[in-house]
């Protein structure tokens, strides 16, 4: 097993320029990594004897916006566990908020399909070399990443109003009866 | 929709999102010629009620009635999982008696939750029997429950730095009553179902999850431990409390066909609601006295920061990364839901299987839709 300081020793000695920076301080021990070569960095995890990351336990997108002291960002954040080894590892990339994009993972760990998927319907970020990219919450004809800090909900979809609570307030305010059908024609 | 040009009697078929064996509202499209079936594509969405967003928008103790709608079948689990990353988010220790009730409720949880799964699997395959046998004791544990804290099904109860009630006075003698009764249940279980000739005809040579393959998409739990791999977070990496208690880690043996069938994560389901049998007796037995809930500030701050934090719930690996700007409300909420990522495995565990093989295969994977679409 190994601690996080030696799994980024290995990590600076194969690929150098491309680990941007780390902070072992934290709760889960993290490293952040240049956005393009996540998916070589990624295979050198897996297929490494010593380190042996053969699980993705979690792919997470985060949308920074508005922070005191942070910049505006999208973060994809990484957590990799081994379960031969036990030992734990979490990767951060670092993207712009306008058109996110980064090569996929799909290739090294078959659940990244399913979450990229879910980071692309929510947030925007694409997955360069995904087989599959389309929404897997929402609807596929659904405006908008919803959980991006600056989303606004739109209105209505396919006709229907999106947040009928909201309209049947206004209705009221104009003197709406209470029971009737705001939606039935006259 | 992928659809290629279909020659003769290939089609493509919906099954789902209403559907009685779909657990939920699931969509499955199946290519298929009538009988067997060439790929399964799973549609998933149609729970999807914001849980992250709306994570973002209340404080953190408010947050745990939207952790219980997720897995509504184990929800004593869901919160457990929150209330645990939180206080390794907050550095909170807890005292010994929140451990024991949180692991006693959890325990009791992971056996009405086995008991659903278990009794609509065999619905699923088309007996009703057993379905009656264990929801009943299913309604003694929801009881239990009721008596605690008010609730059957969403309980509101691990909290952070507690839990909300303490146990009313007779519950321990109760719930030792409980498990008197519910053994013989299990053994009733085994002889009517288990080990019941057309139940293994139909399950024990299909649904193959190679560990490998497990592995690469993530699968964990009961799932995973059906294909042979003895990994259980409460004994290898524990927490609150498991590591005092004694028991084994059910794993699947393919005794009555190829290892990791849906035979064999159908019985790993029933062995785990033994072992809890064993780490109930012992937390009923050891319950410390204490306060349940411990002395923090009542406007939960955690500092600015980041922590994943992960539990062993009935259904597999629960996994809450939980984003902090040092503000009341969390920044982000990422639930890793352990039924999302099994029932992305279902295309590779259904490759040319029939019709009702696949029922077979999606009721031994017990998946719930309200945590696979939070």
């Amino acid at each position: 097993m190994q601690q996080a300081p030696g799994i980024l020793q290995v990590l600076q000695g194969k690929f150098g320029s491309k680990i941007l920076s780390s902070d072992m301080s934290v709760l889960d021990p993290t490293i952040t990594v240049e956005g393009d070569s996540i998916a070589e960095i990624c295979s050198f995890l897996k297929s490494n004897e010593a380190l042996a990351f053969d699980t993705l336990m979690c792919l997470s997108a985060v949308d920074y916006k508005g922070l005191k002291g942070e910049t505006d960002r999208i973060e994809l954040v990484y957590h990799l566990f081994s379960m031969k080894h036990r030992h734990q590892i979490v990767l951060k990339v670092l993207l712009p908020r306008e058109e996110p994009s980064i090569p996929s993972v799909e290739q090294i760990w078959d659940i990244a399909n399913w979450h990229e998927r879910e980071a692309y319907d929510m947030f925007g970020v694409t997955f360069n070399g995904h087989t599959d990219l389309r929404r897997i919450l929402c609807p596929d004809d659904w405006v908008g990443y919803p959980l991006r800090k600056d989303y606004v909900q739109p209105e209505t979809y396919r006709g229907m109003p999106v947040a009928p609570g909201k309209q049947f307030v206004e209705m009221a305010q104009d003197g709406l009866q209470v029971g009737t059908d705001p939606f039935r024609e006259g | 929709m992928q659809v290629e040009a279909y020659v003769g009697e290939e089609m493509v078929l919906n099954m789902g999102p209403q559907h009685p064996s779909t657990h939920g509202v699931l969509r499955l499209e199946l290519e298929t010629d009538g009988e067997i079936v060439k790929k399964v594509i799973p549609h998933i969405g149609y729970l999807h009620r914001c849980f992250e967003k709306h994570a973002e928008n209340v404080d953190y103790p408010g947050v745990v009635p939207y952790t219980d709608r997720m897995d509504y079948v184990a929800s004593m689990n869901n919160s457990f999982g929150y209330a645990l990353a939180v206080e390794k988010l907050m550095k909170i220790e807890v005292n010994e008696r929140v451990k024991t009730l949180r692991v006693i409720m959890a325990e009791l949880n992971r056996i009405a939750s086995h008991l659903l799964a278990v009794a609509t699997y065999g619905m699923d395959i088309g007996t009703f029997t057993p379905f009656l046998h264990c929801f009943i004791e299913r309604e003694k544990v929801l009881d239990l429950f009721e008596w605690t804290c008010g609730a059957r099904l969403l309980y509101n109860y691990n909290w952070v730095g507690g839990v909300s009630h303490d146990i009313p006075d007779g519950f321990v003698e109760k719930a030792k009553q409980f498990l008197r009764e519910f053994e013989p249940v299990l053994k009733e279980l085994n002889e009517l179902l288990s080990y019941n000739k057309i139940f293994i005809n139909r399950t024990a040579a299909v649904g193959i999850l190679a560990v490998d393959v497990a592995l690469s998409y993530n699968v964990t739990g009961p799932n995973l431990r059906g294909s042979g791999v003895k990994w259980d977070l409460r004994k290898d990496e524990p927490y609150s409390g498991y590591e005092k208690y004694d028991f084994d880690v059910a794993v699947g043996d393919g005794r009555f066909g190829p290892l990791g069938s849906c035979w064999d994560r159908y019985f790993v389901r029933v062995w785990e609601m033994a072992e809890s049998l064993k780490i109930l007796h012992q937390a009923l037995d050891h319950l410390p006295e204490g306060d349940v809930q411990e002395k923090i500030p009542k406007k939960v701050r955690p500092q600015k920061g980041e922590c994943y934090g992960r539990s062993e719930a009935p259904r597999g690996e629960l996994g809450y990364y939980i984003v902090s700007d040092g503000t009341g409300n969390p920044y982000r909420i990422k639930v890793k839901s352990p039924c999302f990522t099994v029932l992305s495995a279902l295309p590779a565990m259904a490759k040319g299987a029939l019709i009702a093989d696949i029922i077979a295969i999606l009721g031994s994977i017990d998946i719930v839709l309200g945590e696979i679409d939070r």
